[in-house]
């Protein structure tokens, strides 16, 4: 996973809810076998009509917000699939940091694995971002180790973060290597279970 | 002494799986992990890069169902005419071979969608832990097991290691009490407790079904309940093991058999929650008020009874609400106020892991049986497994279906999501039983409608959205 320290970079205001998953990337891209290269199928609908051209009123799309590392969203972002395609291809973007005033729960997890920081602020703290981020000087700048986030006004928010997941993420440590850590505690698990039931050992 | 509080099924399967703290973090252990092709072959990658094995290739499971087309699977792979999926399938073949997975390839009678496979073959057990890599999975909670979506990297974290690392989520009990009118069963009641929460209602909590309305579901209703908790946020859904459990387990290829049924028969039965156990969040729903539902909106919390009407931007409270709302009547092609029922219907699809089951297309074939889809209706019926489809056609549900009309498909997600040939073009409006409306989900442009099997049966006949009482 890719570290998570600091980050200065533009925000893009996209004041929308329930953002799903197969609006931040469409099931035509799952097809993949790789990680990387989909950036090309980000928010695909919202950012391309149906002759495939750029529609310039789009956010992402429009020349302020070229090279946007933040983006600000609406209420419960990234709901729907589990697909990790979705914050794969918020990072192959170049998105690094969503703020919403919430996630649904596999996505914010998947975040974690990935080095992309999903942070939650409160609503009127969303709503003065997006607001800060539909003007020019829109450059935000998240601390993950000070838990906040500078408006571009310079207006500071503080947010709430799991210190596990905070730690991984500044670390930008590999679970499996830690959970491989704990490997005697999964065999004696794992024999117990076998003499407790026996039946699962059968199939 | 103070007495220790009662413990709910979810704590109870929890703490029977715990294996150690680290970090503040609890690793806890995976029974079963049942794979597809899409959502693996990163996981693999990694796998290979760090040089790891799969820890537990016996509690692997691999299906192949998202990206197959429905037709012509007898050939194999080779019936798959897209490039990209072609190769995501023979992925998932190479990486079941070099790590020893079982795995029911296309064409195979028992391959089918991972959450209809899982429970057909008697995998899927009271008091387990199940993952996959598909949100979806929601769906075995059905038998009592805690199952869960998850990402493709904790996919690789659990073919590494057999467990995840997790923190523990709320407690939820949703009570369904009553008697349904004819007509309305799980997937209504399903949708009305996502009309009720809305979709991010069950964030960070897992959800009990409780009530008598849910005790008298089948297996496969109790499927369909589960299946949609994750569209009310909630990663986990949960319904206590009981008479009608372990009827439905028992003589399946991978039960236990003789003794060994015996001593789980009792194992089985520890996992309810206890009387006294505490929830941190209840909801009574009452089946007698439940209509007939059908969702209007790109939102599964968008929902409606068959006899209302398109709601008005302006009934809703939050601004946010009204403006996704009035982009959702444009997606849809829907004015306000007009009756739901009005809305002609271009494409008919009855399966998906939410409704693919027998008892799905028994019930839909009930509404078929000597009738016609409406003139310039496409209808397709797709079971959800190699198995479902043999059996429908032993009861011959396939002839019912074909003589009215629909096209009879061989199993797979299909029209569910847009990954496989089976997508609505733009614009057209879908009656599908499958679970999420979302925008472009069934095909950029495409226009969802999720009911239930008979009103979606109901709805081809028809020829728009249609109240099933008047087919009953």
């Amino acid at each position: 996973m890719q570290a998570f320290t600091r980050l200065d970079a533009k925000a893009a205001p996209l004041p929308q809810a329930n953002i799903d998953t197969d609006q931040i990337i469409p099931a035509q891209f799952l097809k993949t076998v790789e990680r990387e290269g989909l950036g090309r199928g980000l928010f695909f609908a919202m950012r391309f009509d149906a002759q495939g051209n750029e529609r310039p009123d789009f956010v992402l799309n429009r020349p302020e917000y070229k090279g946007a590392g933040v983006l600000v969203a609406g209420d419960n972002f990234g709901c729907g699939s589990s697909r990790e395609h979705a914050p794969w291809a918020l990072m192959d973007f170049g998105i690094r940091c969503v703020i919403s005033t919430s996630f649904a729960d596999i996505f914010y997890n998947n975040c974690f694995q990935n080095g992309l920081l999903p942070v939650v602020l409160k609503a009127d703290e969303v709503q003065a971002l997006m607001e800060e981020a539909k003007g020019g000087n829109h450059v935000a700048s998240i601390d993950l180790e000070a838990q906040t986030v500078v408006a571009p006004s310079g207006r500071t928010f503080t947010f709430e973060i799991d210190a596990q997941r905070k730690a991984k993420m500044l670390q930008g440590l590999d679970a499996i290597g830690e959970t491989l850590r704990a490997a005697p505690d999964i065999d004696v698990y794992e024999m117990r279970q076998a003499l407790a039931k026996p039946w699962l050992e059968e199939a | 002494m103070r007495p220790m509080p009662g413990k709910t099924l979810y704590d109870k399967i929890w703490d029977a799986h715990f294996v150690a703290d680290q970090d503040g973090e609890s690793i806890f252990y995976i029974d079963l992990h049942l794979i597809h092709e899409v959502t693996t072959p990163q996981a693999f990658a990694g796998l290979r890069a760090a040089k790891r094995p799969v820890r537990r290739p016996d509690r692997t499971l691999a299906v192949a169902d998202h990206n197959v087309p429905t037709e012509g699977q007898g050939l194999g792979v080779a019936a798959v005419s897209d490039d990209e999926a072609r190769l995501q399938l023979q992925t998932l073949e190479r990486n079941v071979k070099d790590y020893g997975i079982e795995f029911f390839p296309m064409g195979d009678v028992r391959n089918g969608i991972v959450h209809v496979v899982g429970p057909e073959q008697g995998r899927t057990q009271p008091g387990m832990t199940i993952v996959c890599g598909d949100s979806h999975t929601s769906t075995h909670g059905a038998f009592g097991a805690l199952a869960q979506g998850i990402g493709t990297s904790e996919v690789e974290h659990v073919l590494a290691t057999q467990t995840l690392r997790q923190k523990k989520s709320k407690n939820f009990r949703v009570t369904i009490d009553g008697e349904p009118i004819p007509g309305v069963g799980a997937k209504d009641y399903a949708l009305a407790v996502i009309g009720a929460i809305g979709t991010a209602g069950g964030t960070g909590s897992v959800i009990e079904y409780a009530g008598s309305a849910v005790r008298a579901l089948s297996m496969e209703g109790r499927m369909t309940l589960c299946n949609l908790t994750i569209e009310a946020g909630a990663r986990a859904g949960l319904v206590a093991p009981d008479e009608t459990t372990f009827e439905y387990l028992k003589g399946r290829p991978a039960a236990p058999k003789g003794g060994a049924w015996e001593m789980a028969l009792p194992y089985w039965k520890t996992f309810f929650s206890d009387d006294d156990a505490v929830w941190d969040r209840e909801l009574h729903i009452d089946a007698s008020k439940i209509a007939p539902l059908v969702t209007w909106g790109t939102s599964p919390e968008d929902v409606v009874a068959v006899d209302g009407v398109v709601p008005s931007p302006e009934a809703f409270e939050s601004p946010d609400k009204r403006a996704a709302v009035t982009k959702a009547l444009a997606y849809m092609g829907l004015e306000p106020g007009q009756p739901i029922a009005d809305a002609k219907v271009d494409v008919v699809f009855i399966g998906s892991c939410t409704n693919s089951r027998i008892e799905d297309l028994r019930a839909a074939a009930k509404i078929a049986e000597g009738r016609q889809v409406a003139a310039g209706v496409r209808a397709m019926v797709v079971p959800g497994s190699g198995l479902v489809r043999e059996q429908a056609e032993d009861e011959g549900l396939d002839q019912i279906f074909l003589a009215a009309g629909f096209e009879w498909r061989e199993p797979g997600c299909s029209m569910c999501l847009g990954m496989n040939p089976d997508k609505a073009p733009p614009g057209q409006r879908v009656a599908s039983t499958s679970n999420r409306n979302f925008e472009g989900r069934q095909g950029p442009g495409a226009r969802t409608h999720l009911m239930s099997p008979v009103m979606a049966a109901a709805a081809a006949i028809a020829g728009h959205i249609a109240d099933v009482r008047a087919f009953l």
